[in-house]
């Protein structure tokens, strides 16, 4: 309920919102946990593994009880946390992992089973009969497992990423960050300030202390006017630094949208940042932990600093009699503000005997409290002192542990926090993230003088490293109480006490860990999922190392701590992968005979990044096959048309241009003469096939060269790497011209009557012949022509600037129609291919060598190159291996399939039979039968063989008979003429 | 992780080819025997420390880079053009 | 008798605004790439000067001079943009044309920072990335080449088949930014 004139809410808006169809009202301001508790919602949710009742337990990121699902539909969000969700008109949240509903909930009756359910239990009652598992306990697991649920539908919300770069990066907005920020944005360092929060202050704005001799909060408002006012400064508020990473980069998400209506908008949920920081200032605070005793879950128990901020930022008193448990001085503050904010304090139970005595309220000294009772909220305590056992009536119990300073990010890459035995707490290791410094409750220094004495040194400090000339700002004057604590970890008793209260371990989990020799943390942590939940086990990580250190008889640092990985906070896998959906998920690149492609018809495939024509379909074809089949006897018999520019252009210029081919080719090139083009295979390294392609000679000392469409990065690496590392000795230069040009292959016996129409000067076969290359005029155009065929046909590629390539291919593709031809596309150049039984990645699939393919003659013995050293190894020159050979079917099924193995007719279609494998098949119109390519065990010493071929995916079961792998005019007349 | 290009100065790591060891830098001639080639090409040092390693910046100026880096504490320690590398 | 018609990469694409930051073609003219052979830069920078009045640009840098702009395009290249270069250039360096492999745009407006934020990797604060200072870098998924031209303005160089990705990314970024106006505004 509201305290009235307390809070920073004062005047703020109204809001109505939903929780489980109830509608209620809160302000502007609030966040759900807030607005719940103004209401007097206690119950928002129920535990993961027993389905216990529980209520809000924090006031900020590390909530692992008040967990909702926000919206409906294909956006609706699970898991969002009550204490960080803000409130918006139209909000409707609901409550998890209940069924029938919140209040009655059948899964509950786990809470009766749990003698048999602890740590160890699924291990261990899983196991038997084996052939449960996959019907029985997966689909049981799994139903009963996790808390909220996706949509299934796909998100329509908008995400995105985003890169920031500063001088000084400052991890969090309370009075150190603040200080931090202050005196490196004064001395000109650019600095951004993120605070997970919507409002920054931090504690400022949650504690009733004073800055400066006012209310710490308008101490707040003044410093962040000061630096919103500073051009070098960026203030990023609801931002939370989740990683630190290597060389100053940070990963950290803002929620950009998410305290907003879903309006459809472009406006994003959430933004994934990438900053990198020449500094860092951890100042991210510290959370207070529980105290572990019986029934500490029961909604109501909440951590008194969650209870002060509820009180102070909120104006929300969590329950109208309050009862304050601690083992620490700064417990009490919480006792105090309450009664200065007229709620009721039931008592203050102090684990210390010396602890401070009050006036406004009862204080037990040297007591626990060892239960709570009441249904689904909390309604007494028991209180344990040396006199025994009493009971105190109260709807709320502020609890305080102590403090874990938030060592996160100090822990990121790998550094172990130290144990600091005067706070009993861990703190970060200096210098463990190089460039960063933890400040203020991060660093352990939990004063609010000391945290704004430290965050401004630091902030100093880091400018000053980065050359600027910083000073210290003046300290305003706050509070510098010491920290008194005595470790108070669990309270012994029977029942349960709760240690991780989101995946429901206990003390006793811990322990039986301990017994079963679980003993080091990490052993325990897996064992029991403590501190596995979404929230990581931030309040209860500590403790549960305490109680084993204990239960293994070694001290806290003995013990260790887990280990500490990014990220800090939850984050959506939408945040990280924004941008990559539809069109983001890749580039994709068009040639200019895209548009027209399209226009005719075309279903455009993938190659790469690039969109090919498949097939152009005409009037009445129904099926692929027809378009393919027409167009393979297209170019058979008349002409075709086909968009080459995705092919690899390399321009190589430079008077050792000819020494460096014969370095990365297998053959030789320096040899050929200007004018020509010659057909060349590239290997890796360790011997195997990397590329093929042509290379033609343009001048004196310049080069094209072409590599396969699905190669051509790899290749330009490849030359990168053998000129810059290999051979800096070659005086050469290369740049890819695949852009420049739009390039066609013109194809068939018609090509030449075709080109003949376009071209400026006709074609003079004498000055053509197969393989020749050089400038030629197009319609005015200056443009290049190569005699080269992938088809078996009378070949040409003839290229022009890419500007022109539109236009010259509706040009072409006119005349090619006009002469009883027309466009082919990528399945029509497939089947021409391997009529011919030219290779493609297919073939050269990076496990085959020359020597597979049949092309061993093509390494020249005159020369060292690339690959040559380790193709020549014996197992790779065994005649043993499988080697490239066509197929054609001879079975009673005349179908071969891509993927299909080979074996000997009689033999088993098994493994240790095998024999081979089909590459690439297709039907060929030119021979009326399907064709295929295969590597077979010695297999050009068995052409006219017939082999088994089984596909076992496709259930096919024939026979082939082994031939020439040329299927179509092996003399290569046709090509040549 | 940050790559401090010698051309284009320091660089996220995305816009980088990974390729591996330096020793790729050193190789042996045809005739030097099978031990140096698989040496070469296969064998390679897994050290927990000082590494040297090779790396493309493709989505940058096009340079291949020797990086030395700390395989354990992620430290770079530097980066050198691959050309004017010591092989 | 028929003629081949030129399109720009952007053609159909281009010009766009959205939330005061807009996106236009450029149409550069001649783009060719200059990469001196071994031993040569000094002797190129030399020629460049004399020939089109831009020296050879140090890397991540460009200069402009009266209708020539040379700018930096990775290691031992530079980009001359504008004029055909001049032959005696072709003694100390590779030239190889370009002037229809890039898709050039220029992106201008007050919160052009905060839209390339979301696409490039590099550090674009005016500060330490001044006018005439360049990158060869990522632009989203796609490798290219990032200018500042003005205080608020910028030239990215994508390769010609990806124009279209280009203006989808840009766009996508521009519209998160301009949703994000309102809200703050």
């Amino acid at each position: 309920m509201r305290v009235a004139g307390k809070g920073l809410l004062a005047g703020a808006r109204p809001v109505t919102f939903s929780f489980d169809g109830v509608r209620y009202r809160g302000l502007e301001g609030d966040t759900l946990a807030s607005a719940l508790l103004a209401n007097g919602v206690r119950l928002v949710g129920r535990s993961f593994k027993y389905h216990r009742p529980r209520g809000v337990l924090t006031a900020g990121s590390e909530e692992p009880n008040a967990l909702l699902t926000i919206g409906r539909g294909a956006g609706q969000e699970p898991n969002v946390r009550a204490t960080v969700q803000e409130i918006y008109d139209g909000l409707e949240a609901r409550s998890q992992n209940r069924w029938p509903s919140l209040g009655f909930d059948l899964l509950s009756v786990n809470d009766l089973a749990a003698p048999f359910l602890g740590a160890g239990f699924y291990y261990k009652t899983f196991m038997w009969p084996k052939s449960f598992w996959e019907k029985v306990y997966e689909p049981l697991i799994r139903r009963s497992a996790g808390l909220g649920a996706l949509s299934r539908e796909a998100n329509p919300d908008r995400y995105e990423k985003a890169f920031a770069f500063c001088d000084v990066l400052v991890i969090g907005g309370g009075p150190a960050g603040l200080m931090a920020a202050l005196a490196a944005g004064r001395a000109g360092a650019d600095v951004i300030l993120a605070d997970e929060d919507a409002r920054m202050g931090g504690r400022a704005l949650a504690e009733s202390w004073e800055i400066g001799g006012r209310s710490a909060h308008l101490w707040v408002d003044d410093v962040l006017a000061e630096l919103a006012a500073m051009e070098n400064v960026r203030l990023m508020p609801r931002t939370c630094v989740v990683g630190a990473y290597d060389q100053g980069t940070y990963g950290a998400l803002e929620r950009v949208g998410q305290h907003l209506p879903r309006s459809g908008s472009a406006r994003p949920v959430e933004c994934f940042w990438r900053i990198v920081a020449r500094r860092a200032v951890l100042a991210a605070g510290a959370l207070e932990r529980p105290v572990a005793f019986r029934n500490n879950d029961r909604p109501g128990i909440m951590m008194a600093g969650a209870v002060r901020a509820y009180l102070n930022r909120w104006g929300v008193a969590p329950g109208r009699r309050v009862a304050v448990f601690g083992n620490n001085d700064d417990a009490h503050r919480t006792a105090r503000d309450l009664v200065a904010a007229g709620v009721h304090v039931a008592g203050l139970i102090d684990s210390r005997h010396d602890a401070p005595r009050a006036r406004d309220f009862r204080v037990w000294r040297g007591a626990v409290v060892c239960d709570s009772a009441g249904r689904k909220g909390l309604e007494n305590i028991t209180i344990r002192t040396a006199r025994g056992k009493e009971k105190l009536q109260a709807d709320c119990l502020a609890m305080s542990g102590g403090w874990n300073p938030s060592v996160h990010l100090a822990c990121h890459m790998n550094g172990r926090p130290v144990w600091r035995r005067d706070i009993a707490a861990f703190v970060p290791l200096p210098g463990a993230v190089p460039g960063l410094e933890a400040v203020g409750a991060a660093n352990g220094a939990f004063s609010t003088a000391a945290c704004l004495r430290e965050g401004a040194e630091a902030g100093a400090r880091a400018a000053e490293a980065l050359g600027f000339g910083a000073a210290v700002p003046d300290l305003p004057e706050a509070e510098d109480d010491p920290c008194r604590i005595a470790p108070l970890w669990s309270v012994p008793g029977r029942g349960r006490a709760w240690l991780d209260f989101q995946n429901d371990v206990t003390v006793k989990d811990v322990k039986q860990a301990a017994a079963e020799n679980f003993r080091s943390v990490e052993h325990m942590k897996r064992y029991t999922t403590q501190g596995m939940a979404t929230d990581q086990g931030k309040n209860s990580n500590v403790a549960a190392l305490a109680v084993l250190a204990d239960a293994t008889g070694r001290s806290i640092p003995e013990t260790g701590t887990t280990t500490f990985r990014p990220p800090y906070s939850p984050v959506s896998i939408a945040a990280l992968g924004a941008g990559a959906q539809g069109k983001g998920f890749a580039p994709e690149r068009f040639s200019t005979s895209h548009a027209a492609s399209v226009e005719h018809g075309a279903p455009m495939i993938e190659a790469g990044l690039w969109y090919r024509p498949s097939y152009f379909p005409k009037p009445g074809e129904t099926h692929w096959r027809q378009s393919c089949d027409r167009e393979v006897r297209m170019v058979r018999e008349a002409v075709g048309v086909c968009d080459v520019s995705t092919l690899g252009k390399i321009d190589l210029q430079g008077p050792d241009v000819g020494a460096f081919l014969d370095f990365v080719y297998t053959n030789t090139f320096s040899t050929l003469k200007v004018g020509r083009v010659r057909y060349g295979l590239m290997l890796r390294e360790d011997g195997f096939v990397m590329d093929d392609g042509t290379c033609a000679r343009l001048g004196e000392n310049r080069w094209l060269m072409t590599t396969t469409t699905a190669a051509a990065g790899e290749v330009m690496r490849h030359l990168e790497w053998v000129h810059q590392a290999l051979r800096p000795d070659l005086d050469l230069r290369f740049v890819s011209v695949t852009e420049q040009w739009a390039q066609f292959a013109v194809a068939g016996p018609k090509a030449r009557e075709l080109l003949n129409g376009l071209l400026d000067a006709p074609l003079a076969q004498a000055d053509w012949p197969f393989m020749a290359c050089g400038a030629v005029s197009v319609l005015g155009v200056r443009g290049r022509l190569f005699r080269i065929s992938f088809s078996g046909e009378q070949g040409y590629e003839i290229a022009v600037p890419a500007r022109f390539g539109d236009s010259l291919f509706r040009e072409l593709v006119a005349r090619a129609e006009a002469l009883g031809g027309g466009p082919y596309g990528m399945e029509a150049l497939n089947v021409l291919r391997i009529e011919k039984g030219f290779i493609t990645h297919a073939e050269i699939h990076g496990r085959t060598t020359a020597y597979d393919i049949g092309m061993q003659g093509m390494v020249s013995e005159k020369k060292d190159c690339i690959g040559k050293t380790l193709s020549q190894r014996a197992g790779l020159m065994d005649p043993d291996r499988e080697r490239l050979v066509g197929l054609k079917p001879v079975g009673a099924v005349k179908q071969i399939t891509a993927g299909a193995h080979l074996f000997n007719r009689g033999e088993a279609p098994v493994r240790v039979n095998d024999q081979g494998y089909v590459t690439s098949v297709g039907f060929s119109p030119t021979l009326g039968h399907m064709i295929g390519l295969a590597f077979l065990r010695r297999g050009p010493e068995r052409i006219g063989e017939v082999v088994r071929l089984v596909d076992h995916l496709r259930g096919i079961d024939t026979e082939c008979e082994v031939v020439n792998p040329v299927f179509y005019d092996p003399e290569g007349g046709r090509m040549r003429g | 992780m940050r790559i401090p290009c010698p051309i284009c100065g320091e660089r996220d790591r995305r816009e980088f080819y990974y390729k591996g060891a330096a020793v790729a830098l050193d190789r042996p001639g045809p005739d030097a025997g099978e031990a140096a080639w698989d040496a070469y090409v296969y064998l390679r040092e897994n050290p927990a420390g000082r590494t040297r390693e090779l790396w493309y910046h493709e989505g940058g100026c096009g340079a291949w880079l020797v990086v030395t880096r700390d395989t354990v504490s992620h430290e770079i320690f530097g980066a050198e053009l691959a050309g004017e590398a010591d092989v | 008798m028929a003629e081949l018609i030129a399109k720009t990469p952007c053609e159909g694409l281009l010009p766009l605004t959205v939330g005061g930051v807009s996106l236009t073609e450029e149409n550069p003219g001649v783009m060719t790439v200059v990469a001196p052979f071994r031993g040569r830069e000094a002797a190129l920078a030399q020629a460049m000067r004399a020939a089109h009045g831009v020296a050879f640009p140090a890397p991540n840098r460009s200069a402009v001079r009266a209708g020539a702009r040379a700018i930096w395009f990775g290691r031992g290249q530079a980009l001359l943009v504008g004029p055909e270069p001049d032959p005696s250039l072709a003694e100390h360096a590779a030239l190889t044309d370009q002037s229809d492999a890039w898709a050039l745009v220029r992106i201008e407006g007050e919160r052009v920072e905060d839209v390339l934020a979301r696409l490039v990797p590099v550090d674009l604060r005016v500060r330490l990335f001044k006018r005439g200072h360049t990158a060869r870098t990522l632009i989203g998924h796609m490798a290219g080449s990032v200018t500042r031209v003005g205080p608020r303005a910028f030239q990215l160089i994508v390769f010609r088949s990806m124009a279209a990705t280009l203006v989808h990314e840009v766009r996508t970024a521009m519209e998160a930014i301009a949703a994000r106006g309102v809200l703050e505004g």
